[in-house]
């Protein structure tokens, strides 16, 4: 790779230079072409979906159970809706979850790490403390215990993923504002005299924002497969809202004889998850982070 | 990494930093860091489940006596489980009772929670067991073998294995299991722990595959591993995409080194480089990250016992957790922080012994 780089013009800009790293990577452009069909798929689903009335619950038995074919491309479901419409508005719900988490999840997590970066002592011993706690939760059973405990649904499936998500960002915008805290410049800025708010927003928050980015795309994969886990689990959007663990949780009480049912959902996932991480490791090459 | 290397090497050579003994209770000195560390952690994990039980509409002894019985049925039942004591008094009483392994009743069977627990910790840990055996034995050479013969087709292989280990959901990849064993491995069995017209030996350790060769039940044994291989292969594979890819990388980084590139220019074959010197240099980071991702892989328990009928601890979690059985959920959560914790001690003292320079690290840095 630098020996591509090295024999570039000097004059080129360090953002094209990014975006000539990101083209030349055969797995990052398929995986940013798999994102973005995830999202025009969620936004555009009633013009796309071929039966946008299946979305609902509608029963029609005479079509119960049917195997893929040129009119149900993923075979129907158990009350004859057509899995392929409700799989791309189940789109829908994965993505909100992934808004809502990572909305939350990284501005947090970003700002308890930077400010736990910057200022040592009592700051950094309490945010770093209490991060490591929450990372020793096994994410799933806190999720469900919180998500039960409550009521089961979204905003709860939400509220229980985010409280325990942010740690991550917290950990690693941690790391990097620690080791950007230590160099000369910073020490420069403080003698000018410098504000802790100019140095913290002006100084280290640019130079988090590419390892922010990176993680924050590959979380989305991990939300994503973590929302589905939740909602097969039966913690999930309320019926008949379709969601895709949901869906493959119906789909496996017929399982072996109509395996349409787990298949078309579960690809979906996987389609959607496959390629945030793509993407996701497309972009660390690109900004050329550790996350 | 790079500054306590550093650091030790300023005080002078290891040798002559300290006596054996000195470093003995320098690594002493290190564990009960982390010991005081980890009992933080079940600590406040215990207050955070605690307060989440206590916030949930709803009222315990109601749950367990069911919409029958009586006021001053619920109120003495209250009482009996100390729930009109003040919430600081019932803390402390949940964990000095906790400490000595009483969790309380469960609401719905009405039996001891730890009991219920107890029976069915075996079935789960040789479950994660299995599974960290499969994730060691397959990505390890996996990943050494994908550093070795960077960007070639075994490389590009071993890519696609990582990347669809990682992203692909848990529950989705069991049943696929499932589904590929019903239609073309009838003989395999896809649902339970064991063939139980079998008369299965009651063993010391309840680990079926332990009991059986204990006892030299040789036809439990193969039951036992038949029906442990799905649902070990499916907990394992996220495990063995992050492992692989993480190997794979600590090998890369640790060629470029000056002393590899040493023992390259002494002639020393490759083998005996990558097995004697690289490889327990790169296990540091697998193994650090493995102790990390312990905690999806609980989660991910639940999902494939669920699957695969498996009948453990993650299955009573899940249902207790579907019933809302408080008592249980807490015990469920604590356990599984434990499980968590002690896992993260044993790739701790492995640690240790692996990588000597923690031996000479200040235990109070």
């Amino acid at each position: 790779m630098s020996a591509v780089a090295g024999s570039e013009p000097k004059a080129l800009s360090a953002g094209y230079m990014a975006w000539y790293r990101f083209s030349r990577n055969p797995a990052a452009l398929i995986g940013a072409l798999m994102v973005i069909s995830v999202i025009l798929l969620a936004i555009f689903a009633p013009l796309i979906a071929p039966y946008p009335d299946d979305v609902g619950a509608k029963v029609d038995f005479r079509s119960r159970h049917m195997a893929p074919d040129w009119a149900h491309w993923m075979g129907t479901d158990k009350v004859g809706r057509d899995i392929l419409t409700r799989v791309i508005f189940g789109f829908r719900v994965s993505l909100l979850l992934v808004i809502g988490v990572l909305g939350v999840a990284v501005p947090v997590g970003a700002v308890l790490g930077m400010l736990a970066g910057y200022f040592s002592g009592a700051v950094e011993k309490i945010i770093s403390g209490f991060t490591n706690v929450m990372l020793a939760i096994p994410p799933l059973v806190m999720a469900l215990a919180i998500g039960n405990v409550l009521e089961p649904n979204l905003v709860n499936a939400m509220l229980a993923i985010t409280f325990l998500w942010w740690t991550w960002h917290a950990r690693l915008v941690y790391r990097v504002s620690k080791s950007i805290a230590a160099e000369d410049y910073i020490e420069a800025a403080r003698l000018a005299g410098a504000s802790h708010w100019h140095i913290l927003t002006r100084e280290i928050l640019p130079n988090c924002v590419s390892v922010i980015s990176v993680k924050t795309t590959l979380d989305a994969a991990f939300v994503i497969l973590f929302g589905a886990t939740l909602s097969f689990l039966g913690l999930g959007v309320k019926p008949p809202t379709p969601d895709l663990g949901t869906m493959v949780a119906d789909g496996r009480q017929f399982l072996p004889e109509m395996w349409w049912g787990v298949l078309g959902p579960g690809f979906a996932i996987f389609y959607a998850t496959l390629g945030f991480n793509l993407l996701g490791d497309g972009l660390r090459d690109m900004f050329d982070v550790e996350v | 990494m790079k500054g306590r290397w550093t650091r030790a090497t300023k005080t002078g050579p290891p040798g002559k930093r300290g006596t054996d003994i000195n470093m003995l209770s320098n690594r002493i000195l290190l564990l009960a860091r982390r010991l005081v560390g980890f009992a933080g952690v079940m600590l406040v994990l215990s207050i955070i489940i605690f307060a989440l039980a206590r916030i949930v509409p709803g009222d315990p002894a109601r749950i367990a006596l069911g919409p029958s019985a009586t006021q001053e049925q619920v109120d003495a039942m209250r009482q009996e489980m100390g729930l009109d004591k003040p919430l600081v008094q019932q803390y402390m009483d949940y964990v000095t009772h906790g400490v000595r392994g009483d969790f309380g009743k469960s609401l719905i069977s009405g039996r001891q929670v730890s009991h219920e627990i107890a029976s069915l910790l075996p079935a789960t840990l040789e479950l994660v067991i299995a599974t960290v055996f499969l994730i060691v034995v397959i990505s390890i050479p996996l990943g050494v073998m994908t550093a070795r013969h960077r960007n070639s087709w075994i490389d590009n292989v071993g890519r696609f294995f990582s990347i669809v280990g990682v992203t692909m959901p848990s529950f989705l990849f069991a049943i696929l299991l499932q589904l590929v064993a019903a239609s073309f491995m009838p003989d395999w069995p896809v649902i339970g722990r064991i063939n139980y017209s079998l008369d299965i030996p009651a063993g010391p350790t309840g680990l079926l595959v332990v009991d059986s060769i204990v006892h030299g039940r040789w036809d439990v044994l193969g039951s036992a591993l038949k029906h442990l291989a799905f649902p070990a292969l499916a907990l394992a594979m996220a495990g063995i995409g992050q492992i692989t890819r993480i190997t794979r990388s600590a090998m890369i980084e640790h060629q470029r080194r000056d002393h590899v590139l040493t023992l390259k220019s002494f002639g020393v074959p490759e083998r005996v480089i990558i097995f004697r010197y690289l490889l327990k240099l790169s296990s540091i980071a697998p193994l650090t990250i493995m102790g990390l991702e312990f905690a999806s892989l609980i989660g991910n328990a639940f999902v494939v016992e669920m699957v695969f009928s498996w009948g453990g601890f993650a299955s009573y979690g899940l249902e207790a957790i579907l019933q809302k059985d408080l008592n249980a959920v807490m015990a469920v959560v604590l356990v599984s922080g434990l499980f968590f914790v002690i896992a993260n001690l044993v790739i701790d003292i492995a640690l240790m012994v692996i990588d000597p320079r923690l031996r000479f690290k200040e235990a109070g840095v």
